[in-house]
């Protein structure tokens, strides 16, 4: 086949390009470990309220102190719908939903998940002092848009701790495969 | 009017009033984003119009103006159609399934979006409908695979023309990937709606709507790059810079466009990151027959101005002729694509995809592709093609003229503001902005209110497009209009090319087939050891 010169430059340019993105992303996401939420465990749906992983829903703390939020979803509202976390520390979420599909998102972060009836979500991030809108980001029902909680964020040392235990360990119902 | 004509424009007929429709629905979205109380304005209105809009646009009119040119080239390729009267079967199945959807989604029945995740559940007449479009198509597959193994075989060692290569490519891409659709349409969503199952796994359906999903891209895409590559350069008075790149490009869209669906679920549970990984690769693999594409394409059209007259480095872009409607919808469709070309390498990005995800970012950046690098282009085509099938001239040629320009200057307004609302956290899909007035939500509004004079001058230009098609169709003008002709090579060998690896569909297939089975293969068979609980469905709508 017969490739022009100047083809042939774009062709090798596009190829390099590429093999940046290729590096990049490979770097960061073996080498840091920066990866999309791809938590995989199962849960019962129509009994997640009563689960003993989301039967207490809020911000706990783990044995080593790492901070961590238990939510779920349901039309039209985000349970909690108020957190407190702190600044500069890293906070994983866990979430599922008892109906329909949301979307758990952090505004103006990189913290977000799908919250998939069926599945439990989890979500490490953190983020700096401040109010944040948490918004449901995947359509719903009519009141979609209405389905909002708040984040606020506080300085470390003003954070005045967990608002509950950590929850029982689940009842062989932990299907982490991964 | 010869058979095929009479069949590529009952098709476009289609594709015009589905357009026609959309267009209507995508107001109402219009005026929620400019927040205008309306008496007519609810969120039930505003949901089922985002769901009748997706539908009719996205899957519609992209899906009937395509069987519509596959038509028209596999004529033009052999002199006749394999099997016309499948050709007709597959519009009577297609138009019947639109109809059963349309119903359902008007009569709000079905406001479940176009991606119908479960488990929202539509009315049954919403899947079938929806399925009966794809079999429909099947048809149609059909009758490129064999248009285009006849005009192998009548050519001998000669190549088929570009326009039946892509035009192939592109059937056996969507006849692969619809498997996809299918299986979720058929084993899980139609039983489910019909009461005959309780339960569906919602996670299940959404792998295999976007093992369809993303191929769907493809599908919308390459018809216009057969445009863009075979058309354009003839329209604009020059030659094709290299016709056998342009074969490999559609051979490297069948192979990698299926194996890529996870890069729309980097959010979801369920699927480990490692797939993601492997999906996040391939998807960069696809980007390079599309910036291929950006430079044969560019290097044709600078041929045309210098053949024009053009002078000097930039020179050659004022001589092209932008007052031809096909010229000035393709090259202003690229010129905007170029901007969503950028935008979807950052929604492919493994992390990037997490600011981005499900944000307004999302419908700005697929305006850009199939609202306009695919929609605009079939608009500039059916100004070139339906005179040509219908012996009638194209009529109100001067709103012809600027519906393209109003367009661009829409799309321009309407696509850029939402990437900035996007990083800015604004989800896509919202009936309102408000948020009980919390802080974030209230930096979008100002620049909301651009989106929705943006969606007003796109409806304007929509509304230019279907008035000249009618007035054309129904009303033009009967005089013989010029033949359809392809672009020729730029340095074309004499006694012409001969056929090459690249023209080797089947054995390309083959390979697209394993890359698939890697890709998704073990993925799915994982996902099936777990213990999964499925879902009844909600109708929340």
């Amino acid at each position: 086949m017969n490739v022009d010169l100047y083809e042939k430059i774009w062709m090798y340019g596009t190829g390099g390009m590429l093999a940046l993105f290729f590096g990049s992303t490979a770097v960061s996401a073996v080498g840091k470990q920066f990866q999309p939420p791809s938590h995989v465990e199962t849960i019962n749906p129509a009994r997640a309220l009563s689960d003993p992983r989301f039967a207490r829903r809020g911000v706990w703390q783990d044995d080593q102190g790492g901070v961590h939020v238990t939510v779920v979803g349901m039309m039209f509202v985000w349970l909690p719908d108020h957190v407190t976390v702190p600044a500069e520390t890293p906070v994983t979420f866990h979430l599922t939903s008892t109906d329909v599909t949301h979307g758990y998102q952090i505004v103006r972060t990189n913290g977000q998940t799908m919250v998939i009836p069926g599945y439990v979500s989890q979500l490490t991030t953190q983020f700096a002092p401040g109010e944040y809108l948490i918004a449901c980001n995947e359509y719903c029902g009519l009141g979609h848009h209405a389905m909002a909680g708040r984040l606020t964020v506080v300085p470390a040392a003003e954070w005045t701790g967990p608002g509950m235990a950590a929850p029982a360990p689940a009842e062989g119902g932990d299907h982490a495969a991964h | 009017m010869r058979p095929t004509d009479r069949l590529a424009l009952a098709n476009i007929w289609v594709a015009v009033l589905a357009f026609g429709v959309a267009a209507a629905m995508a107001v109402m979205q219009a005026i929620s984003r400019a927040n205008l109380e309306l008496p007519f304005r609810s969120s039930r209105m505003y949901y089922m119009s985002v769901t009748a809009h997706g539908v009719l646009m996205a899957l519609v009119f992209t899906t009937f103006f395509i069987m519509a040119l596959g038509y028209v080239t596999a004529d033009k390729e052999n002199g006749k159609l394999q099997l016309p009267r499948v050709g007709w079967a597959a519009f009577g199945l297609a138009t019947t399934g639109v109809v059963l959807a349309a119903w359902a989604i008007l009569t709000f029945k079905a406001s479940v979006l176009y991606t119908f995740y479960p488990p929202l559940q539509a009315h049954p007449a919403f899947y079938i409908g929806l399925t009966l479009v794809v079999v429909g198509s099947w048809l149609w597959v059909l009758e490129m695979v064999l248009s285009w193994r006849a005009a192998r075989k009548a050519r001998a060692d000669r190549p088929v023309s570009l326009a039946m290569h892509g035009t192939a490519a592109n059937a056996i891409l969507w006849a692969f990937c619809t498997l996809g659709v299918a299986a979720e349409m058929l084993f899980l969503l139609i039983p489910w709606s019909l009461g005959l199952v309780k339960t569906v796994d919602p996670l299940l359906a959404r792998m295999l709507f976007w093992f369809f999903g993303h191929p769907l891209v493809y599908f919308w895409v390459l018809p216009a790059y057969v445009l863009w590559y075979t058309l354009l350069p003839k329209e604009a008075g020059g030659k094709l810079f290299s016709e056998p790149l342009g074969r490999m490009v559609f051979v490297l869209f069948l192979i990698f466009s299926t194996p890529v669906g996870f890069h729309h679920q980097f959010q979801d549970p369920g699927i480990s990151a490692n797939w993601k990984l492997l999906h996040t690769f391939f998807t960069m693999i696809i980007s390079f027959p599309s910036l291929v594409t950006a430079f044969t394409v560019c290097a044709s059209i600078e041929v045309a101005g210098r053949l024009r007259g053009g002078q000097g480095l930039f020179g050659w872009i004022r001589r092209l002729p932008w007052g031809n409607p096909f010229v000035a919808a393709s090259l202003l469709a690229m010129l905007l694509f170029l901007v969503g070309g950028f935008g979807g390498a950052i929604n492919a990005a493994y992390m990037l995809n997490s600011v981005v995800h499900n944000t307004a970012w999302i419908h700005g950046h697929f305006h850009l592709t199939v609202g306009s690098a695919v929609a605009l282009t079939f608009m500039g085509g059916a100004y070139y093609f339906v005179p040509r099938l219908s012996g009638r001239r194209l009529e109100l040629v001067p709103l012809a003229r600027i519906q393209p320009y109003l367009w661009f200057l829409g799309m321009l307004l309407f696509a850029l503001p939402n990437h900035f609302t996007g990083l800015m956290g604004m989800p896509r899909r919202i009936f309102s902005t408000d948020y009980a007035g919390a802080a974030q939500a209230q930096a979008w509004e100002a620049i909301t209110s651009l989106t929705a004079i943006g969606g007003i001058v796109l409806f304007v230009s929509a509304a230019l497009f279907v008035q000249v098609m009618l007035v054309t169709l129904l009303m033009g003008q009967k005089e013989p209009q010029p033949p359809i002709a392809w672009a020729e090579p730029l340095g074309e060998p004499a006694g012409g090319y001969k056929a090459g690896l690249w023209d080797r569909l089947g054995f390309w297939f083959v390979i697209a087939v394993v890359l698939v089975l890697i890709a998704y293969g073990y993925p799915l068979w994982d996902h099936f050891q777990m213990e999964r609980f499925g879902s009844p469905g909600f109708k929340p709508f």
